[in-house]
């Protein structure tokens, strides 16, 4: 790995991609996440079968083991499902779903929650009082019941799932984002800004923003992981998205009546799909976590 | 004293606003009239059902009825089983509990002593190969955990059973599973599933308390006393490690509760989260209501208990709350 050094001059990016590539596991978790968002981006070319365009399906091809061939000969390397839908084309489908779900999730919480742990920073008093309970009472729940107390309410749909994934998610942001701010904010070029009289906003966002994305990044990494968990563990338990948009959660619960009958396939793909899935980011976020961490840094 | 008093007003305070969250979720964002009243309803049929709910009645007085119930443990009838929703969460508590208690029991079983060692022999392959699978523990869906020890324990070895709570026995006038074999082999796959995340936890949890506490001075004393190891580690260690784990056992076993909605989904294992999982499927309203409450509450109770046990075991929190 320590083969060259870049010679060309060093920017904070090149020292930045040189420290994230010194583990081998987290570049692995990089390529395997690239690879999954592109099969996810480019599923409707890359896919042998669309999955939910009932012209291709044929009910006579249903729970075929991994490796038959279809009626029309075309060939099921990982089975299908009773439908007769091929699982691989399912799964390429199923993960647009689950990525869409929780990146989107997880930008909109970093965003909102952000903003807030920022503010409550920055002004303190009783706005940061208000904010900083409001977090607490929050991550006294567990994230699934807090979940499942919206989806009860609202019912199942895919913007429901993204809501509730965002009310479960800002605080975690709003919390690191404040602990950034409190130490940034006292510092020299914070002061000089202030001096030069800008407008509030813009010592918040331009200022003080960018130099607490380091901590945010690295939570915002691993949230994305958490939230597609959860975003598969309600679909599992059918409060998740509808039938209509099924992400892996949902393909896994589809299959889990065959498993018993030791059809495995229909649950076991998915599940292993979304597995590598979340493997790759947290490696990803561990070493993000230890190259952005400062005070790691030797 | 005064600080307990504030505590337990804080506590009430928290579970006032979630009777309110509660209200306003399923009062005002869903409509209630559209789930109890059938749809061919006529509008003289509506306003009479209206009237006989309550509905017609402004927000805050409908929400003080509400409140007035939940004092008196009277939150409506289940549509579907007709019984009081609150009754009906109360016979699937048991299920849950001794599900969850088992698992809390084996995270502490597995955990501590999977931490120690990690923590005295942080180098060796064992130790190693433990922290590796702690992060699995910690990153894998619980669903899926459950779904593979079904697949491997159940179908392909057949080894334990993988659905229901099995054969129950009576204590105390309840059913429970743990007093027969075939309950307790019924048992063994959904705890293990419940348990996992909090094993790798306190494993965790373990070794960083064992790392850091053999560098510090009062176990060099010990040693030059000329105690044993052993009593060192388990007598002079352990107590001081043992106050965070506690905290966080107590903390998680809230969050164990939670999640036995997903381990009993899998396992059809019938307590209170897969009582939640089928109202919600069906609407079923009063239960949702109930079980939202009746969770709430367990919580609230559980963290000042954890706060209480804290100060308990911690004399220096004690001396710091009283000045």
């Amino acid at each position: 790995m320590s083969a060259t050094v870049p010679l060309k001059e060093e920017t904070p990016f090149r020292r930045f991609v040189w420290e994230f590539s010194s583990s081998s596991l987290a570049v692995a978790g990089f390529l395997t996440a690239v690879v999954i968002t592109l099969m996810a981006l480019l599923a409707p070319i890359l896919a042998p079968q669309n999955p939910y365009d009932l012209v291709h399906l044929d009910i006579m091809d249903g729970r075929l083991p991994p490796g038959s061939e279809s009626m029309s000969g075309m060939t099921f390397w990982l089975g299908t499902d009773d439908q007769g839908r091929d699982m691989l084309s399912g799964i390429m489908y199923g993960l647009r779903i689950s990525l869409g779900v929780g990146v989107g999730s997880a930008v909109i919480a970093g965003l909102i929650g952000s903003a807030l742990g920022l503010i409550a920073a920055y002004l303190g008093g009783k706005t940061e009082t208000a904010i900083m309970r409001l977090v607490d009472l929050q991550l006294s729940f567990p994230s699934i019941l807090v979940a499942l107390m919206i989806l009860a309410f609202l019912g199942k749909g895919v913007m429901n799932v993204m809501l509730a994934l965002v009310i479960v998610e800002w605080a975690r942001y709003a919390r690191t984002a404040r602990s950034a701010a409190l130490v940034e904010r006292r510092r020299e070029y914070m002061e000089a800004a202030a001096c030069l009289a800008l407008p509030r906003w813009r010592l918040l966002f331009r200022h003080l923003l960018p130099n607490c994305l380091p901590p945010l990044i690295v939570i915002g990494t691993i949230q994305i992981a958490r939230a597609i968990t959860l975003e598969a563990t309600l679909s599992f338990l059918g409060l998740g998205v509808p039938i209509t948009e099924p992400s892996l959660g949902l393909l896994i619960a589809n299959g889990y009546q065959y498993m018993l009958s030791g059809k495995y396939w229909i649950s076991f793909y998915p599940g292993i799909a979304l597995l590598v899935t979340i493997v790759a980011i947290n490696l990803m976020g561990d070493q993000l976590r230890d190259v952005l961490n400062p005070r790691l840094q030797k | 004293m005064t600080w307990l008093l504030r505590r337990l007003v804080q506590a009430l305070f928290i579970v006032l606003a979630m009777t309110i969250i509660v209200f306003v979720g399923v009062n005002v964002i869903g409509d209630p009239v559209d789930v109890l009243i059938p749809p061919d309803a006529d509008q003289a049929e509506r306003a009479r059902a209206m009237v006989a709910l309550g509905l017609d009645k402004p927000l805050w007085e409908q929400y003080l009825r509400f409140l007035l119930g939940v004092l008196q443990g009277d939150l409506g009838r289940s549509f579907v089983y007709n019984e009081p929703a609150l009754q009906l969460i109360g016979s699937r508590l048991p299920a849950t509990m001794e599900l969850a208690v088992t698992a809390v029991l084996l995270s502490i079983v597995v955990g501590i002593p999977l931490g120690m060692f990690a923590g005295l022999k942080p180098d060796s392959w064992l130790a190693r190969a433990i922290m590796a699978g702690s992060i699995l523990g910690f990153s894998l869906p619980t669903f899926w955990v459950g779904l593979m020890l079904i697949m491997v324990f159940a179908v392909q070895l057949g080894w334990l059973p993988s659905t229901g709570r099995g054969e129950t026995a009576a204590l105390f006038g309840v059913q429970w599973s743990f007093l027969t074999r075939d309950g307790l082999a019924h048992m063994i796959l959904p705890a293990l599933n419940l348990a996992l995340g909090n094993i790798a936890l306190v494993l965790r949890l373990t070794r960083a308390g064992v790392r850091e506490h053999l560098q510090l001075e009062y176990v060099k004393f010990a040693r030059a006393k000329g105690l044993s190891p052993a009593r060192v580690l388990f007598v002079h260690v352990m107590k001081n490690i043992m106050i965070p784990i506690v905290t966080v056992i107590g903390l998680e076993f809230g969050s164990v509760i939670a999640f036995a909605v997903v381990t009993e989904t899998v396992f059809a294992w019938p307590g209170m989260g897969k009582l939640i999982i089928d109202s919600i499927n069906v609407l079923d309203r009063p239960v949702i209501v109930a079980y939202l409450m009746v969770i709430v509450f367990l919580f609230v109770a559980i963290n000042l208990l954890v706060d209480l046990l804290y100060t308990v075991l911690d004399p220096r929190v004690r001396l710091e709350t009283r000045e």
